[in-house]
């Protein structure tokens, strides 16, 4: 789950960090009142969950309240990235005399957290490490201690900091830290992190994201922000509803797999004999014919779907309940496209028996079923 | 020989009284298993399927000599499962469980660390040598022939489709091993590497990855210093799109980081034949011995 810049900012100040005074505004009515708080010259900022927002115009400064209401009208009316922006965050803008880099995320190969440092902020953390990486201070989290507070201030010496900032840039990484453990993030960064010419250090920038396999745990903190923690169509909804993966590409093919790796294999394969999937769909392991007559129900609301490919590889899920739910969803109508089916495994026999004697045509390799479900969705356009 | 798991083994199942739990000890006994005791705290003195439950792997010690575990304990308590079977030095310790916070996972794989136990998984359909007819997992047992090959993945049903591929041209497998769907997985992909080299039974890898990541980058590096049996590969998710997780929480591109391309070439550039869809492994594995 990703969190708002300005839902991550009000996290970091229960956890007392440094932040630029300021609050978020719905309306361009909002933002001059913001403005008028914060009684300085302003930055509007777009409150969306996409990266690269500046490039894309949605920060602008503002010197005057009138000012900071007019841009705040055109941010709120943009698109970045395809995304509405809803809110936008109106801050003290901050005289720079330093931009700073400080995150902590996750090493899948060590499999600790790791904390991340540069002096060089400002852009990414990507570009940075192919600019001068460096300048990119790394440590890992000891899984027993936690960070402690000589390593934070480590990383603020080996970053080239010295004198009082010393503490008061490394207690961000240990505030951070408290976050990381408190919310189950996976990923924070705050970049930039300015020092100010006046030389306060201040989070400028937030980014929070909450590991989605722990949100059972922050149930509260869900609720108080007063909305969904993922934005879903309805079609992404309903799969997450029946917990199963569905993933929306811009091909034309609904893949219809069990099995996470089977599933994006399918749609490789699609792609080899020259067609494009429309959807990736796990229906994950052991699913029955109600399961699959479902999973056919959600590939077909998507608009794009000129054909689908079912392709099962039976383990604990059963061909015959496979095939009890296709003929089911086509007795009701469901599917309006060319099927193409490809089942092996548990209860094989049984279910080519239903499909056979209901007519529908199966195939016994993927490769030849992908190449199939290819040939007809070209005969269809 | 194979790796992790052989005659010898006996298994407790963590979790025996749920659907799955119940299941699969089934299965697992039907394969040829030694599954030997289950937990499920409170319900001491029940029987599945024979086998005997009991409240905590300590009480079961204490009646049983159990050497590994496989656990099916919903993901907000799997955390708390895995730490009880290391605190009783169960190994391998495998987790089929999905959807464990990575807080937790980073907690077990660490402590498991320290004590020198192998953690399969999280998301994992766990580990099968069909010698030995042995398997702590969900796999289906038939899809597997015993022979000489390593197989090694991070999925399951692609791992079963490419099994079924290697069976029909008559190739075997030592030990079949999924390393799990998640980011922080236990065993990683260079260490069971370095398990299939010190196997005497393994003649030859076969190494299935997908993006997110870059454990088969590390492994190719790995691959290509220390191990001068043939392997061969598959990468799913060619046509992933960056930054959506595909179904896996670890498969997923993130920036220029795990894509398909950047595994393939390291493979390639690591003399390793990688096939362009999953029925190629055979044909390149028989190329290649």
């Amino acid at each position: 789950m990703k969190l708002f810049e300005y839902e991550a900012k009000d996290i970091f100040r229960a956890f007392k960090m440094p932040t630029p005074p300021g609050g978020v505004a719905r309306t361009p009515e909002e933002a001059r009142t913001r403005a008028i708080e914060v009684g300085k010259p302003v930055a509007v900022k777009a409150q969306v969950l996409a990266g690269k927002r500046g490039k894309a115009g949605g920060v602008k400064f503002a010197d005057t309240p009138e000012q900071a209401e007019k841009y705040a009208k055109e941010i709120l009316a943009m698109r970045i990235n395809d995304l509405p922006v809803e809110a936008v965050l109106i801050e003290e803008k901050l005289s720079i005399q330093q931009e700073i880099y400080v995150g902590i995320t996750v090493d899948r190969n060590e499999r600790k957290y790791i904390v991340i440092g540069s002096a060089a902020g400002g852009m990414s953390i990507e570009e940075l490490a192919e600019e001068s990486p460096e300048k990119i201070i790394k440590m890992h989290v000891d899984p027993d201690l936690g960070l402690q507070a000589y390593e934070a201030r480590e990383m603020a010496i080996a970053m080239g900091f010295r004198g009082k900032q010393i503490s008061q840039l490394g207690s961000f990484f240990l505030t951070l830290w408290n976050i990381v453990n408190a919310y189950d993030v996976e990923l924070t960064e705050i970049n930039p992190l300015i020092l100010t010419t006046d030389g306060r250090f201040l989070a400028a920038d937030a980014r929070l994201n909450i590991d989605d396999n722990s949100l059972y745990r922050h149930q509260d903190f869900i609720q108080k922000i007063k909305r969904e923690p993922v934005e879903q169509n309805d079609r992404e909804r309903m799969a997450t509803e029946n917990d199963m993966a569905y993933v929306e590409l811009d091909g034309n093919i609904a893949c219809i797999c069990n099995g996470a790796g089977l599933t994006m294999a399918t749609l490789d394969a699609v792609s080899l004999y020259g067609g494009k999937a429309s959807t990736f769909l796990d229906l994950g392991g052991g699913a029955d014919a109600k399961r699959v007559e479902k999973g056919i129900e959600i590939a077909m609301m998507y608009p794009k779907v000129k054909a689908i490919l079912v392709n099962i590889m039976g383990g604990i899920t059963r061909c015959d309940e496979v095939a009890k739910g296709i003929l089911s969803s086509r007795i009701d109508g469901d599917i309006t496209v060319p099927l193409v089916i490809r089942m092996v495994g548990t209860n094989e026999e049984e279910g080519q028996e239903i499909l056979r004697e209901a007519g529908i045509p199966f195939l016994k390799t993927m490769e030849e079923a992908a190449s199939k479900v290819v040939e007809l969705v070209k005969e269809v356009a | 020989m194979a790796i992790l798991v052989d005659k010898d083994t006996r298994v407790i199942v963590q979790g025996i009284t749920g659907g799955q739990g119940t299941f699969h000890s089934a299965a697992m006994l039907k394969y040829g298993t030694k599954v030997v005791a289950g937990t499920s705290p409170g319900k001491s003195g029940e029987e599945v399927h024979g086998i005997p439950v009991y409240d905590s792997i300590r009480e079961a010690k204490e009646a049983q000599d159990v050497t590994a575990s496989i656990i099916f304990i919903p993901a907000p308590y799997a955390g708390d499962a895995a730490l009880e079977a290391i605190a009783n030095d169960l190994d391998p310790i495998v987790i089929i469980t999905e959807h464990v916070p990575v807080k937790d996972e980073i907690r077990v794989i660490h402590e498991a660390k320290m004590k020198g136990i192998t953690i399969i998984g999280p998301n994992t359909p766990g580990v099968i040598t069909p010698r030995a007819k042995q398997k702590i997992g969900i796999m289906p047992g038939h899809v597997f022939a015993e022979g000489d090959v390593g197989l090694m993945s991070r999925s399951g049903t692609l791992t079963y489709e490419i099994a079924a591929g290697m069976t029909n041209a008559g190739i075997g497998i030592s030990t079949a091993l999924g390393l799990g769907g998640d980011p922080c997985v236990g065993l990683t992909t260079i260490e069971a590497v370095k398990m299939f080299k010190e196997d005497e039974d393994t003649k030859a890898l076969v190494l299935v990855g997908e993006i997110g990541g870059d454990a088969e980058e590390r492994a190719a590096v790995y691959i290509k210093e220390n191990y001068d049996l043939p392997v061969v590969g598959f990468i799913a998710g060619r046509t992933a799109p960056p930054g959506k997780r595909m179904g896996h929480a670890g498969a997923i591109i993130s920036g220029s980081t795990g894509t398909a391309a950047a595994k393939i070439k390291a493979m390639n550039d690591a003399g390793i034949a990688v096939a362009e869809k999953p029925s190629d492994v055979a044909r390149l594995l028989k190329e290649a011995m």
